[in-house]
């Protein structure tokens, strides 16, 4: 293993690092914005609202990430009105690409998560809502989602690490994140298990930090929750 | 229906090579998983730091660097073991190096699935096997490995799930599985979209079978268990 090798290449491989965090970020917030309205139509007792949530949800999370992002870079080609469109200057980029399937994907786990969370905001409070006379929409607004937001904070710490490593597929659609820039390092210096164990390494780094920040805020919300 | 200009036996031959790879990753991720538990519970310090380390590392990066890291680090590692003993250039095929990519990884996670498992077991349970005058071995194989088994059959059935769609990076390195199968039916018929939905449907399809052999083994697992009504 030569060491000084992987030092040499580390700033290259950082300015990966920068791309990944990057797509991590922008997926992990726009994963919710897609997520709270499938959540919410997944709640709904009307069957022909709860079925497209249901389908999205089941696709996105019955299928390799590598598939959907095939299917949005080289798939979405296929067919001349979208190559003839107004959106084709975005989606032939292989950035926004990743961004909206990264997007999409999370999306769907968030989703489930959100909906386990705000099934579990016990009953009484909802009670207590409209005993106060407050309004469905008031309610969800400032009691429900609020807690249902603790509730799921964890497990959505866990979804944004698994993005992180889904990240990684982002490098075959040619993006120069971390996995990206290591293999355009190999492909100069024929050093696959330096390069990689470096990259493997930044990564570890990464989830690391993430872990600390995702309990750092848990913390600071459950501060009122005294602990016995 | 979707035309697939005659490359569907080629995606059921990829299909057919998705499931071998899914299930020998599965075996000796199992293995693995069972092992790090085993190591992770132990006493004494560097067992533990062992397992630790090993389902902290593999839990931490990204498979698809892994399945690189192996595919085309093997090369170098083996091919120097083989010059201390005279030998030539070793590589390992892809489907070699996939199993052990997605094993290893399997494994790591499978590590805390066990090993929350292994940690629901009674203590008595145990102490009741010494007691009988049972070995140490024959405990753990006839006490806690059957009881172990259904506690953590739900976590490693969500495992199995993921690892079957991770399956889809080891067509990186060349494997000739389904999305391998559509990317070269896609190079010749430019429909990328029909051959990648295509590959979409056929990942669904295994989900579900999946999901319902998940359901009959937890039935049967949980035979016999007595159930609070909720």
């Amino acid at each position: 293993m030569n060491v000084a090798l992987m030092w040499e290449y580390l700033p290259q491989l950082l300015t990966g690092a920068v791309l990944s965090v990057q797509l991590v970020l922008v997926s992990g917030i726009l994963g919710v914005v897609i997520a709270l309205p499938l959540a919410v139509g997944r709640l709904s007792r009307n069957p022909l609202i709860a079925a497209f949530p249901y389908a999205y949800i089941f696709f996105f999370r019955g299928t390799p990430l590598l598939v959907q992002l095939f299917l949005v870079y080289y798939g979405l080609s296929q067919f001349e009105f979208i190559r003839n469109s107004v959106l084709w200057p975005i989606l032939r980029e292989p950035y926004w690409c990743a961004v909206i399937t990264m997007s999409m994907h999370t999306g769907g786990y968030i989703a489930e998560i959100l909906r386990g969370a705000i099934q579990a905001v016990p009953v009484g409070e909802i009670e207590a809502t409209r005993a106060l006379g407050m309004s469905r929409y008031t309610a969800f607004r400032r009691i429900i989602l609020p807690r249902a937001a603790r509730i799921a904070w964890p497990a959505y710490g866990n979804e944004v690490i698994l993005m992180l490593k889904g990240s990684a597929l982002a490098s075959t659609i040619t993006l120069l994140e971390l996995t990206g820039m290591a293999r355009t390092i190999i492909a100069k210096t024929y050093t696959p298990v330096e390069i990689f164990t470096a990259a493997g390494a930044i990564y570890l780094l990464l989830s690391f930090i993430m872990v600390q920040g995702f309990r750092f805020v848990e913390r600071r919300w459950n501060r009122h929750l005294v602990r016995a | 229906m979707i035309d697939l200009h005659g490359f569907g036996p080629q995606l059921l031959l990829g299909t057919w090579m998705t499931l071998k790879l899914a299930f020998a990753s599965l075996i000796l991720g199992l293995s693995l998983g069972l092992f790090g538990a085993i190591l992770k519970s132990s006493r004494n310090r560097l067992f533990f730091w062992l397992g630790d380390v090993y389902s902290t590392i593999f839990r931490g990066v990204p498979e698809l660097v892994v399945v690189l890291l192996i595919y085309f680090g093997s090369t170098g590692v083996l091919t120097t073991i083989s010059g201390w003993f005279g030998g030539g250039f070793v590589e390992l095929n892809p489907f070699a190096a996939g199993t052990l990519a997605l094993g290893i990884c399997f494994g790591a996670y499978a590590t805390e699935v066990f090993r929350g498992a292994l940690l629901t077991i009674p203590r008595g349970q145990y102490e009741a096997g010494l007691a009988l005058g049972l070995s140490r071995p024959y405990i753990f194989r006839r006490l806690i490995l059957p009881q172990l088994w259904r506690i953590a059959l739900p976590g490693l059935g969500n495992l199995f799930m993921v690892m079957m769609k991770d399956t889809a990076l080891v067509s990186v390195i060349g494997l000739e599985e389904i999305m391998r199968k559509a990317s070269v039916a896609t190079s010749v018929t430019k429909a990328p979209f029909t051959f990648y939905l295509a590959a979409a449907c056929i990942y669904l399809g295994i989900t579900i079978v999946a999901m319902i052999t998940l359901q009959f083994l937890e039935r049967r697992a949980n035979r016999g268990i007595r159930r609070a009504h909720a």
